[in-house]
């Protein structure tokens, strides 16, 4: 059977359960709707938390992009899993204690003010928007890739899936969906990883093949034979201080993601909480410890299969001429001698690789059956569908529920709040939708924008919610805001309208570090210089932090 | 009595919070970014150490972090008698 044979199966088998679920898991209440209950078992929750998190980046590109960075690549590999060490430590389990709906819920209600649940509202909207455009693009590239469809086409298939189980099931549909979503992904991921691991070390266990394999040396003799910087060697592209400060923000960022945060609302207790963040932590690193992995091996294999062959060699190669149709791969006999180099140098180079082909050209690569392609296709439309349900639930959450019910009527009904929170998804989803068929031809650049504006924002102002009892409703609207415009205008600046990198030579997605800094140190003092937070407020941090457990009244001083 | 309980709770939490944030930052920014040169220099099986510890190590201590936390924090749920 052909590729597309066994991709439209694949897809079409993987689309029928997630409606299955969706059908299975469809609810009437507004608990239900956004928390899915708070009945969802730890190990559930971790791995729903897992495919919320592994956008179609994480599945299609990152492996690519550490690939060309070699060392450098670190900074997503430790930025997007040290941040769940924070979370699990620092606020999952007082924020499932807090037991309320939604990120802004926490900020408005601790901060005792509108206007700093506004804030938050705006800033959840604006994060989730810009990163669920990226994955309805996502989906259309994948369908027009592999199944030969319009890419508008497939962004419309992936909107009607995502909105049917979205607005049915509310956060319980998205639960169990991206339960099925992150086994799809994850095998679709280790059987082309495994599958060159033996291929090219004979060692089926791609971290051990990483770690005790001679590939990396030998990458890096043929790195430098080639003119380029050793592949393990750090700093080769971007500077010690860069390093740091990226990844710092990836992973406060990460902590302050509102779908990652609203994940942990969705379990039965504290305890639930952390051990929750654990198993998100544990299925995550299975596929963040085989991605550098697959990076390294795939980089050799690439260059080992078309430097300096002759062009009629490399034309013989099915994989090659089926790349090079779609523009992707690309090659040019510059010096005219008959065969291909690779070089460093943009002049002489005759061998040009999109790094997003390196996850998507594995299989063929190392010449796996049709079936497995097929299942990469499966894996990266599962990673891009629940990355954008679980966001699609923020940006309704945030409109339905803390607009909505908290700001505009307070004395709705059940079945009120849970009509508003679907046709919020619905109108999500459409959005959504409408920026994966016309991309804003910025939405590259702005993916940096989620990450820092989460560190500069909601990090420090849960962060000292919980653990300084002082913070008050000042400092924290002073703290947000301070940390929000200084991120802003550096990122803008930076990107947009020339500014030189003036902080140590900080980039753009490295910001988010100073801006959380400043945030946190305008929070302390402005705190400080104004009156203590009121009674209350100080008793509901105590409850908190307080080991005692009493389901239903926890957030109660407040109702 | 039941605010001294909270208390030292808080404290052996917090305390538990921070030992284990210092391994956090230990692992990743500082053996795998800014020691990450010098240990460079010393071989892990077929990798240089510093950057099997930025790209396999400092996960794989993130993971065991969190389970420590998990682990500890039940231990002390049990001492100070909580219910749930």
């Amino acid at each position: 059977m052909s590729v597309e044979i066994w991709t439209i199966l694949f897809v079409g088998a993987s689309f029928l359960i997630y409606i299955y679920i969706g059908w299975q898991s469809r609810v009437k209440d507004s608990k239900g709707f956004f928390v899915a209950g708070q009945g969802v078992p730890a190990l559930a929750n971790g791995a729903a938390t897992a495919a919320d998190w592994m956008s179609a980046a994480s599945f299609i590109s990152m492996a690519g992009l550490i690939s060309f960075l070699g060392y450098d690549g670190s900074i997503y590999l430790m930025g997007w899993t040290g941040g769940y060490v924070l979370l699990a430590l620092l606020l999952a389990p007082y924020l499932r204690k807090f037991g309320k709906y939604t990120v802004p819920d926490f900020v408005g209600d601790r901060y005792y003010s509108q206007f700093a649940r506004l804030v938050a509202v705006i800033a959840a909207i604006f994060v989730s928007l810009t990163y669920v455009a990226g994955q309805m693009r996502g989906v259309g590239i994948v369908f027009s890739r592999f199944l030969q469809v319009d890419i508008n086409t497939g962004v419309i298939i992936g909107m009607v899936i995502v909105g049917f189980f979205a607005v049915l099931g509310g956060m319980k549909g998205i639960t169990w969906t991206q339960v099925a979503q992150y086994c799809v992904l994850i095998i679709a991921y280790l059987i082309p990883a495994v599958a060159i691991a033996v291929y090219l070390t004979g060692n089926p266990i791609p971290q051990f093949a990483f770690t005790f394999s001679d590939i990396a040396d030998k990458l890096n003799a043929i790195q430098v034979d080639l003119g380029f910087q050793e592949y393990t060697k750090p700093f080769a592209n971007k500077t010690m201080v860069d390093v740091f400060f990226i990844t710092l923000a990836l992973m406060t960022g990460t902590a302050g993601l509102p779908h990652v945060i609203v994940r942990f609302y969705t379990v039965p207790n504290v305890r639930a909480a952390r051990y929750s963040a654990g198993w998100a932590l544990l299925l995550i690193a299975i596929l963040y410890t085989t991605a550098p992995a697959l990076s390294m091996f795939a980089r050799y294999n690439l260059i080992d299969s078309l430097h300096n062959k002759t062009v009629t060699e490399v034309q013989e190669l099915d994989w090659a001429t089926k790349w090079e149709s779609t523009k992707l791969l690309t090659f040019e006999d510059k010096n005219g001698d008959g065969r291909l180099q690779l070089t460093p140098d943009k002049e002489t180079n005759e061998i040009t690789i999109d790094r997003d082909i390196i996850v998507l050209s594995t299989p063929e690569v190392a010449k796996l059956a049709p079936w497995v392609i097929a299942l990469v296709a499966a894996g990266g439309l599962a990673a891009a569908l629940s990355t954008a349900s679980g966001l699609l639930l923020v940006i309704s959450s945030s409109i339905a529920h803390d607009v909505y019910y908290r700001m505009i009527n307070p004395h709705a009904s059940e079945s009120r709040r849970v009509f508003v929170g679907r046709i919020m998804v619905g109108f999500a989803v459409v959005v959504a939708g409408y920026f994966g068929v016309n991309p804003p031809g910025f939405v590259a650049q702005v993916v940096a924008f989620a990450f820092g504006l989460a560190a500069a924002s909601f990090f420090p102002a849960i962060f000292l919610g919980i653990f300084d009892k002082r913070t008050n409703r000042e400092g924290a609207i002073a703290g947000m805001l301070t940390g929000l415009i200084f991120t802003t205008v550096y990122i803008i600046g930076v990107k947009f309208a020339g500014m030189p990198t003036w902080f140590f030579n900080v980039s753009a997605e490295g910001i988010g570090t100073l801006g959380m800094i400043i945030n946190l140190i305008v929070t302390l003092i402005v705190s400080r210089l104004t009156p203590p937070p009121p009674p209350e407020i100080q008793a509901l941090v105590e409850d908190l932090r307080s080991p005692i457990v009493e389901e239903e009244t926890s957030a109660g001083v407040l109702h | 009595m039941n605010n001294e309980n909270n208390r030292a709770y808080w404290r052996k939490n917090t305390a538990l919070i921070r030992n284990l944030l210092i391994v956090w930052a230990l692992v990743s920014l500082v053996f795998s970014i800014l020691l990450v040169e010098p240990l460079n220099t010393i071989r892990f099986f077929g990798v240089p150490f510093g950057f099997w510890m930025a790209q396999q190590g400092s996960i794989l201590v993130f993971v065991v972090l969190i389970f420590i936390y998990a682990v500890q924090m039940d231990k002390l749920d049990r001492k100070h008698n909580i219910k749930r």
